[in-house]
């Protein structure tokens, strides 16, 4: 679960880390009340989307020369300018896809006199199976283009879970980052605070791009963007809150009550499949037989006849589904739930495109056999060769 | 010959009471009588499990409740586990199984925390114990010792080792090889998360130590650096002379970066665990990797045929 740049600086701040004073609006009003009340005379009007590269990016609805989706404002009055421009429209970036995301949230924070930008970020090392800091002097811009061309200017340190963070840890972190006098002082408290924020909250990723050094020596998170491990959410109602529904796909939220595993893809052949591994092999050879998936669904182990049904009624909601794979391989999975799943589905919303099932592996014949004894037009395939060609043909026979 | 379980593992069950317990025990129990040897619960230990039907002629079979894995141990002299227990609660079962010195830990349970999992592995570090999975099909050596979720049915003992991330994956090569007529000599699934018990090495270490074994089946996915880390070491084998032939598969070519593909270990983040690199890696550790996931049993034959 990903959360706002805003949100995951309050939630640093909490931990103690040093952020500027800012808040969230959501309308032109809200920004200037707000506004004034920062201290000025430098404020940052910043667009509030799940997505990086916000400053590089472009609205869809302004000019080519309009400026991007974080930017500087030198009044109040200037910062009420930006933010009726920014306001309800579509910023792309390099990470939004071509569709962009809408902006109904800006952040407006106290600007800052920026002396030096660095990069900050904490994961999940596989594997050393440890916490692990990733730092780099390179800060404020891509950090992958970094990675990619100096990647001696990045070091990775892992932290030993048991010890926890250990001061020689925030030293080293301090020579990587050449950190000194006052900086290096705030980088003592500051790194501990990111550790424990991160594993105390269950976080996949906290990313600080930039880390600032001030012209007045002390450290500032700058920007915080922070995921959360989706396994962990049930001990944490109170990030739980943070979710903002408008950022997700409409049939991604419903499948997430449901507990199942949903991605919304371009293509047409809706597919739903148990297993990760499977579900992406069966993506995989739909395109490799000339055609698209049209989304990625794993139904996952033990699924009861209520998840499926509900996992069919996501893939038949989606307008450009023009035919439909199920393919399953049962293990702790039962062909004979899934057949239940799909009649009693089919039964409730209808079937207007072609329906390919494969079943194999736990109670397959009792699961061919539901399948056969419903009076439904399915089309039964052998194995995944002979269900991705029989898919893939009724599609495009359907096209013509 | 085999690796991990052979028909002498015995097999302690936590999370034998629940649900999917039961059902996979009654299955393992059909499975050429594996032997499974009693269950874990701290709340009912002394009360007895009576396998039902699911368990074909060893239906009625009665297995005895501990209410610790050491307890347990102890009265059956098991050498395995098999975790079941929902996520919330895995990790302490793994970690008490660890405690209790049981060799064999493998963990079924999908959907256990990130930093969960990086404790397991602090504890794994200092002990004699190795863990399969969690977030995995578990391990099986064809009539002889099923422990996990695997469909029996499909297996034919033989000679391919078979390895991989995914569950459902690990069945379609197990199925592929069987109609090829080949065989497995034993199949695991490593699981899907991204900090798990053991990696790619770990078992194609075995697997080439292991007479039986005669080819691998090496099946990957999108997401971290294992299977390339793998395909390194192979290289370096290799020039020891330590080698086999293999076929490799690696799913979510066509996933999109930046998303989770179910596994939570499934993404591919900062321009690192795509496909295409996989690939490149396996066939330059000499892997021949199936174009399909349809096609591997049939890439095997023809690799074998030289």
């Amino acid at each position: 679960m990903n959360i706002h740049e805003y949100q995951a600086k309050r939630l640093l701040h909490s931990f103690g880390a040093p952020v500027a004073s800012g808040v969230a609006v959501y309308s032109v009003e809200q920004a200037e009340e707000w506004a004034k009340k920062l201290p000025g005379p430098l404020y940052v009007v910043k667009s509030q989307i799940h997505a990086g590269g916000r400053g590089k990016g472009k609205f869809k609805e302004l000019g080519k020369d309009a400026k991007g989706g974080v930017r500087l404002a030198n009044s109040v009055d200037e910062v009420v300018e930006n933010a009726r421009e920014m306001l309800g429209n579509t910023l792309v970036t390099n990470q939004t896809g071509p569709a962009g995301k809408r902006v109904g949230r800006l952040y407006i924070e106290d600007g800052a006199d920026i002396d030096r930008e660095l990069y900050l970020s904490l994961l999940v090392d596989r594997s050393t199976g440890r916490p692990a800091f990733v730092v780099s002097t390179e800060g404020g811009m891509d950090i992958e283009a970094v990675a990619e061309e100096t990647p001696d200017k990045i070091t990775t340190l892992p932290i030993d879970p048991v010890k926890g963070m250990t001061d020689t840890d925030s030293r080293k972190l301090n020579r990587a980052l050449k950190l000194t006098k006052q900086a290096a002082k705030d980088g003592m408290a500051l790194f501990p605070t990111l550790y424990k924020a991160f594993t105390e909250k269950d976080m996949s990723l906290l990313e600080v791009n930039p880390l600032i050094v001030m012209k007045d020596g002390h450290l500032r998170v700058l920007d915080a963007k922070v995921s959360f491990d989706d396994n962990a959410l049930f001990r944490h109602p109170d990030i739980v809150e943070l979710r903002d529904e408008t950022e997700e796909d409409d049939k991604e939220i419903e499948a997430s009550k449901h507990d199942l595993a949903y991605v919304a893809l371009d293509g047409n052949i809706g597919c739903m499949v148990n297993g990760a591994g499977l579900a992406m092999a069966t993506m995989d050879i739909i395109k490799l037989y000339g055609a698209e998936p049209a989304n990625f669904l794993d139904v996952g182990g033990g699924a009861s006849k209520e998840k499926v049904t509900a996992a069919f009624k996501i893939i038949t909601s989606d307008p450009s589904v023009k035919g439909i794979l199920v393919n399953i391989f049962g293990g702790i999975m039962r062909c004979d739930v899934i057949a239940e799943g799909v009649v009693a589905a089919v039964k409730e919303v209808g079937l207007k495109v072609p329906l390919v099932v494969r079943l194999e592996g736990t109670n397959v014949d009792k699961g061919k056999q539901i399948l056969n004894e419903s009076d439904l037009n399915v089309i039964a395939a052998d194995d995944l060769d002979d269900a991705a060609q029989k898919i893939v043909k009724a599609v495009s026979e359907g096209k013509e | 010959m085999s690796i991990l379980v052979n028909k002498n593992t015995k097999v302690l069950v936590q999370g034998l009471t629940g649900k999917t317990g039961t059902f996979h025990t009654e299955q393992a129990l059909a499975y050429h009588g594996t032997k499974m040897v009693g269950g874990i619960h701290p709340k009912k230990g002394g009360q007895n499990w009576t396998a039902g039907e699911g368990a074909g002629d060893k239906a009625g079979t009665e297995l005895p409740i501990f209410a610790s894995v050491a307890e347990g141990k102890k009265a059956t002299g098991a050498n395995a586990t098999v975790v079941y227990v929902p996520p919330a609660g895995a990790a302490d079962a793994i970690i008490e199984a660890i405690d209790a010195k049981i060799p064999l830990i493998v963990c079924i349970t999908e959907g256990i925390p990130v930093m969960d999992m990086v404790k397991v592995k602090a504890r794994l570090a200092k002990s004699r114990s190795r863990l399969i999975g969690p977030n995995c099909p578990g391990v099986l050596t064809p009539d002889e010792c099923k422990i996990g979720i695997m469909p029996g049915n499909i297996f034919k003992k033989g000679s391919v080792g078979i390895l991989s991330r995914s569950g459902t994956l690990t069945y379609e090569a197990v199925f592929q090889t069987t109609n090829a007529g080949l065989g497995q000599s034993t199949a695991v699934g490593i699981g899907g998360d991204p900090v798990k018990g053991s990696e790619f090495i770990d078992m194609l270490d075995m697997f080439l130590d292991d007479a039986q074994t005669e080819s691998i089946v090496m099946i990957g996915e999108i997401g971290g650096s294992g299977e390339e880390d793998a395909c390194a070491w192979l290289t370096e084998q290799a020039e020891k002379g330590r080698k086999k032939p293999m076929v490799g598969f690696i799913a979510g070519r066509t996933a999109p970066p930046g998303r989770t593909m179910g596994h939570a270990g499934a993404v591919i983040s900062g321009g690192k665990g795509g496909a295409e690199d996989k690939i490149r890696a396996m066939e330059a550790a000499g892997i021949t990797v199936s174009p399909s996931p349809a096609q591997i049993g049939k890439t095997l034959v023809e690799v074998l045929k030289g």
